[in-house]
């Protein structure tokens, strides 16, 4: 009977950990007495992914790790460190064999190395350059952890310093005549804000832009397409704004021309308009239908922007003061989604759309003025009736204290201690 | 006309409650005055306390919901929703917290003056399991908010009681109302807080104010002045200005730190870093932190927690104890196992507070 070879690997690569146990391995045994880049791999591998599932040396290296004896251990099998160059067909040698992976974790994609290859760095590499990242540049050689685990080298908060020990390396990036400020503006965006600051790990890291793999720098044209992954509503309203065509027309980036790439600052009301700040005037000139047109926008949305602004700063300060304003923070939730879908439909350029928004969300956000305005007299009302309250009780104590007083005075005029009570020992 | 029909009600009244003879009572009953009186006078800001907590307790009843999809939302609404519901809930739990400031005070007080020494035994017996039963009310109390702060520090004290030698999985069990803090706890910790311990505590108070009441007050040992001034109205007098400085702290602490609602519980979400159980629990919680995982092979916590429980019976028998108290005499051993006590407690607690990770 013959047991498919699948299930053979299934069957070592589980009882492989059982088997290792007390079991002899040559390689460790050998290079743990070594010293530093020979001892490395030893002490890297113990926190290895691939140790986890019951990999060793001898794996990706071959060899024979049953014997002490050097000679023998570097047996037919024996593959030894690939060459730089080589490095994604030897780790592709098992992440593109479906059929391999599916024995160890099935979830993992086997298009590592195809998509390298159509990579910048896989295009370099089979250029000959040797110095564009392999697969250890990103994830480490003996001490690759798991992508989800936050000491990886690809996980989310990490990955920005990863590509950044290439692409940071002004000496290394002047031979490709790229900038090597991409990380350090990328530390300035909104989007590391989100990650590092909030710790949203859904905001995006170089890769969810660059791709990872398949790496390659998003054309004029594809940058639009890159952003509308995560704002696909501002990408719909520009594609039927008037600026589609304009840009198209005039070979125009889309987003990042007016946002930036790697240091996308926070969006704000006052990237629109006509004064110096404003992104309008880089194209439109004074007197011009855009020019008054961004004038227009700005106007209604920083009204809007600054009556939120206003309610939040009262509510603030009646929660300051000791007022429960929970149900009006929640209304308050509401308008400046409502602010935020204004902000956005700046994309579309249509004025008429942005007053409506604003007038529904002035209108929602009249109810919770109320409410923050009721809670800062609210405030007051409590520290004045606090002040009433204390001057009562303070000429109620200041009276009783005269009366125990004049009491004390009569009882030792009189000379009485008093009629004896019950028996006080 | 009024004026006989008000003497007709007041005969009524008086024939069936004795108010006359228990008026003469009152006049004729004396209280000593001498320099440490003024130690009188925090067992009248206690009774008071108690009063004000009884009161506004009932009438948070009113809009609280014990069920955990509600009491944060009740809470929410008392606080905003509800006219003066700031003030009758802040009062509520400021009182409550120095109520048991006080009681601590009026212990101490009570145990340096040795005021348990014969016939007083069950004063302070009853005066002991009153501070006990207020330290169940807060800790029954703190979870019915059910917030974020109340819902870890409940999971965190009833482990300690569930690491109890031989009872402790199973008083946790009965605590907790199955395994986790859930709704089960929630409505007997409201069970306990609304019902059973008020009747055991109310009971408890009218016990020792009976006995307060009929034994009079006691005198320090060597007191020898003779001075005594009438309880009615002269100490009422005295007692009603300590309540009135209450009541303006109390007014002052509600108006400028109400007590917070917090965010609401979520038992999916890990324990937040630095929980701490309240202020009065936090000598025994410190304790538990800081002693070493085993003393002589014995679990230290369970060691510790044994010798909590040790340590308040012996606080409980001291009446009977001290002998010399009894015979009159000073007895300066019992005075310095008492301060041992006292800074233990503020020592602990301050540590809590000011030790980073404590």
């Amino acid at each position: 009977m013959k047991i498919p070879i699948v299930r053979l690997l299934a069957a070592a690569a589980l009882f492989a950990p059982l088997a290792a146990f007390g079991q002899k391995n040559g390689c460790v045994d050998c290079h743990s007495q070594l010293e530093d880049e020979l001892k490395a791999p030893v002490a890297a591998f113990v926190a290895d992914v691939h140790r986890e599932y019951g990999l060793s040396c001898e794996d990706c290296h071959g060899g024979n790790p049953a014997t002490d004896d050097i000679g023998l251990a570097k047996d037919k099998s024996y593959k030894g460190a690939p060459a730089r160059g080589r490095i994604p067909v030897f780790c592709g040698g098992c992440h593109a064999d479906a059929a391999a992976m599916r024995t160890f974790n099935p979830a993992l994609r086997t298009d590592q190395l195809s998509q390298y290859e159509t990579s910048r760095h896989g295009l370099l590499l089979k250029a000959g350059d040797t110095k564009v990242a392999v697969c250890t540049d990103c994830h480490a050689v003996h001490g690759i952890l798991s992508a989800k685990m936050p000491k990886s080298t690809i996980f989310p908060w990490n990955v920005p310093q990863t590509c950044g020990r290439c692409h940071s390396d002004r000496e290394l990036m002047a031979g490709y005549r790229i900038p090597a400020d991409q990380v350090e503006e990328y530390m300035g965006s909104v989007h590391a804000k989100g990650l590092f600051e909030k710790k949203d790990l859904s905001a995006p890291v170089c890769n969810d832009c660059h791709g990872n793999h398949g790496a390659y720098p998003p054309s004029v044209t594809s940058v639009a397409a890159v952003c509308r992954q995560c704002h696909p509503s501002a990408g719909e309203l520009f594609g039927q704004s008037p600026h589609k065509k304009a840009f198209d027309e005039l070979g125009m980036g889309e987003c990042e021309t007016c946002h930036g790439n790697h240091r996308i600052e926070p969006p704000s009301t006052s990237m629109i308009g006509t004064d110096a700040g404003a992104v309008c005037v880089q194209c439109h000139d004074p007197g011009s239908r855009g020019f008054e047109t961004a004038a227009e926008i700005r106007r209604t949305l920083e009204g809007f922007s600054a009556a939120y602004d206003e309610v939040e700063g009262l509510l603030a300060l009646a929660r300051r003061k000791g007022v429960e304003v929970s149900d009006a923070e929640f209304g308050l939730l509401d308008v400046h989604t409502r602010l935020v879908s204004a902000e956005n439909l700046t994309h579309g350029l249509d004025a008429g759309a942005i007053s409506k928004a604003v007038a529904e969300g002035e209108e929602a956000l009249g109810s919770v003025r109320t409410a923050a305005r009721g809670a800062v007299d609210e405030a007051s009302f409590r520290r004045r009736g606090l002040a009433v309250t204390t001057a009562i009780l303070a000429l109620f104590g200041a009276a009783l204290a005269l009366k125990v007083r004049r009491m004390g005075r009569l009882r030792r005029g009189a000379g009485s201690p008093g009629t004896p009570g019950p028996t006080v020992p | 006309m009024a004026k006989s029909l008000a003497r007709d009600v007041w005969r009524f009244l008086d024939t069936r409650f004795l108010i006359s003879d228990l008026a003469g009572f009152a006049r004729k009953k004396m209280v000593p005055e001498h320099k440490r009186s003024f130690w009188y006078f925090f067992g009248g800001i206690c009774l008071f306390l108690t009063g004000i907590q009884v009161a506004t307790g009932g009438l948070l009843l009113l809009y609280y919901t014990p069920h955990v999809d509600a009491a944060h939302e009740s809470i929410q609404f008392i606080m905003g929703g509800v006219k003066f519901g700031w003030l009758i809930r802040s009062v509520h739990s400021w009182t409550a917290n120095i109520l048991i400031g006080m009681m601590f005070v009026h212990m101490f007080s009570t145990f340096f003056l040795k005021a348990y020494r014969k016939p007083r035994e069950l004063t302070w017996v009853t005066g002991f399991l009153l501070l006990v039963l207020f330290m169940a009310f807060g800790f029954s109390g703190y979870l019915l908010p059910w917030n974020e702060l109340s819902y870890f520090a409940t999971r965190v004290g009833t482990d300690i009681a569930g690491s109890l030698p031989l009872i402790g999985p199973w008083l946790k069990t009965v605590i907790l109302g199955g395994p986790e803090v859930s709704q089960a706890t929630l409505t007997r910790f409201f069970w306990f807080h609304v019902a059973l311990l008020p009747a055991v505590a109310l009971s408890l108070v009218a016990v020792h104010v009976l006995l307060v009441q009929t034994l009079g007050m006691s005198k320090p040992i060597g007191e020898r002045g003779k001075r005594e001034i009438p309880f009615f109205p002269d100490f009422i007098y005295k007692d009603a200005l300590g309540w009135t400085v209450i009541l303006v702290l109390v007014g002052v602490l509600c108006v400028f730190l109400p007590w917070e609602v917090g965010a609401k519980a979520d038992p999916l979400a890990s324990t937040p870093l630095g929980i701490k159980p309240e202020w009065y629990f936090t000598f025994m919680f410190s304790t538990l932190k800081i002693v070493p995982a085993h003393i002589v092979s014995i679990e230290g916590e369970k060691l510790a927690i044994l010798g909590f429980l040790a340590g308040g019976l012996l606080w409980m028998l001291v009446p009977f104890l001290d002998r010399r108290a009894r015979r009159e005499e000073k007895s300066p051993l019992w005075t310095w196992i008492g301060l041992a006590f006292a800074a233990y407690i503020v020592v602990m607690t301050v540590l809590t507070y000011t030790v980073p990770n404590l």
